[in-house]
């Protein structure tokens, strides 16, 4: 949190995620900062919504939002990462001791 | 008291207010409390300029020329829309939530008109305004307990009257809660209605028939 921009008294950040499209992710638009709930409800809809740029927004609270930003790897065990292993090399390895090897790759 | 007036007149009417209030209120456009209401005032300003081009393109085939080609005397704008109030914010907030409820009134009169145009384009405009509304509704809750926003509110409230025909005014006072009294009538203008008329016809003076 310490390094968190604090908005001025009597004002909250909202972080801003809009939906594009029915159906899609709802992405981080953007932020602003608002007196209150209402206050934020009417400037989200003025500034993300009424172009018709969106299909629905999540207004929320910057305190709100859980952030996680530290990740203890002290003895850097790739191992747990995904980009640990090169699927891609192995498979070309294995391919290629089968004899099913294709230009592709 | 003011008689009643047909609809072309009406439709005149609320096209110069909403031309006119859209102007003042896009003169805090920069300087207001701060920059979300500084963009959300400002696109509130731009739709009523909208607006007001709406129900000029119905009423004439040059929208600009009905719009900026009067003598400051043919315009028949509320004295309400005329004040400038800035750098006044109480004023500024009281002004658009009693300009919403007023036009709010009016707007419902229109959207039950007989010509399907006039019907078709106060409902459109309508659906615009319900968040002009929640913006001043916002507001009004915020300012509810400062003096300087009731002050503004009973200062301003007879010119509200005027934006509305007589039959439509015990409605209006209905909801602001405030008694009705003698309202600021259209015809006469404020004495900063010439000096903003310069400005918004400034171009079109300057280079006959300019359009943008």
């Amino acid at each position: 949190m310490g390094t968190r921009r604090r908005a001025r008294r009597g004002r909250v950040i909202f972080e801003v995620f809009r939906q594009e499209r029915a159906g899609q992710a709802f992405q981080h638009a953007g932020s602003f900062v608002a007196p209150g709930p209402e206050f934020a409800e009417a400037y989200a809809r003025e500034f993300y919504g009424r172009r018709g740029e969106s299909e629905a927004l999540w207004v929320v609270p910057r305190d709100e939002i859980a952030e996680i930003g530290e990740f203890v790897d002290e003895l850097h065990r790739n191992y747990h990462r995904v980009d640990g292993y090169s699927l891609r090399e192995k498979l070309g390895r294995a391919r290629e001791r089968a004899g099913t090897a294709t230009s592709a790759g | 008291m003011a008689e009643r007036v047909n609809e072309q007149e009406l439709l005149l009417q609320l096209a110069d207010d909403e031309l006119v209030v859209g102007w003042r209120d896009s003169e805090w456009t920069g300087i207001a409390p701060f920059l979300e209401e500084d963009v959300a005032l400002s696109s509130i300003a731009q739709n009523e300029i909208g607006h007001a081009r709406a129900a000029y393109e119905l009423l004439a085939d040059d929208a600009d020329a009905l719009a900026f080609d009067r003598t400051p005397g043919d315009y028949v704008c509320a004295p309400l829309v005329e004040l400038r109030l800035v750098p006044d914010w109480a004023r500024t907030i009281a002004r658009r939530v009693l300009y919403e409820a007023a036009d709010e009134l009016r707007l419902e009169q229109l959207m039950a008109s007989a010509d399907d145009a006039v019907a078709g384009l106060a409902a459109k405009i309508e659906r615009e305004e319900a968040y002009h509304r929640m913006h001043a509704h916002m507001w009004a809750e915020r300012l509810a307990s400062e003096p300087r926003y009731q002050e503004a509110v009973e200062e301003l409230f007879p010119y509200a009257l005027g934006v509305l025909e007589p039959g439509l005014r015990p409605a209006l006072a209905d909801r602001i809660g405030l008694a009705e009294v003698e309202a600021v009538e259209r015809g006469v203008h404020v004495d900063e209605w010439p000096a903003l008329w310069q400005e918004m016809t400034e171009v079109r003076r300057s280079v006959p028939g300019a359009a943008w």
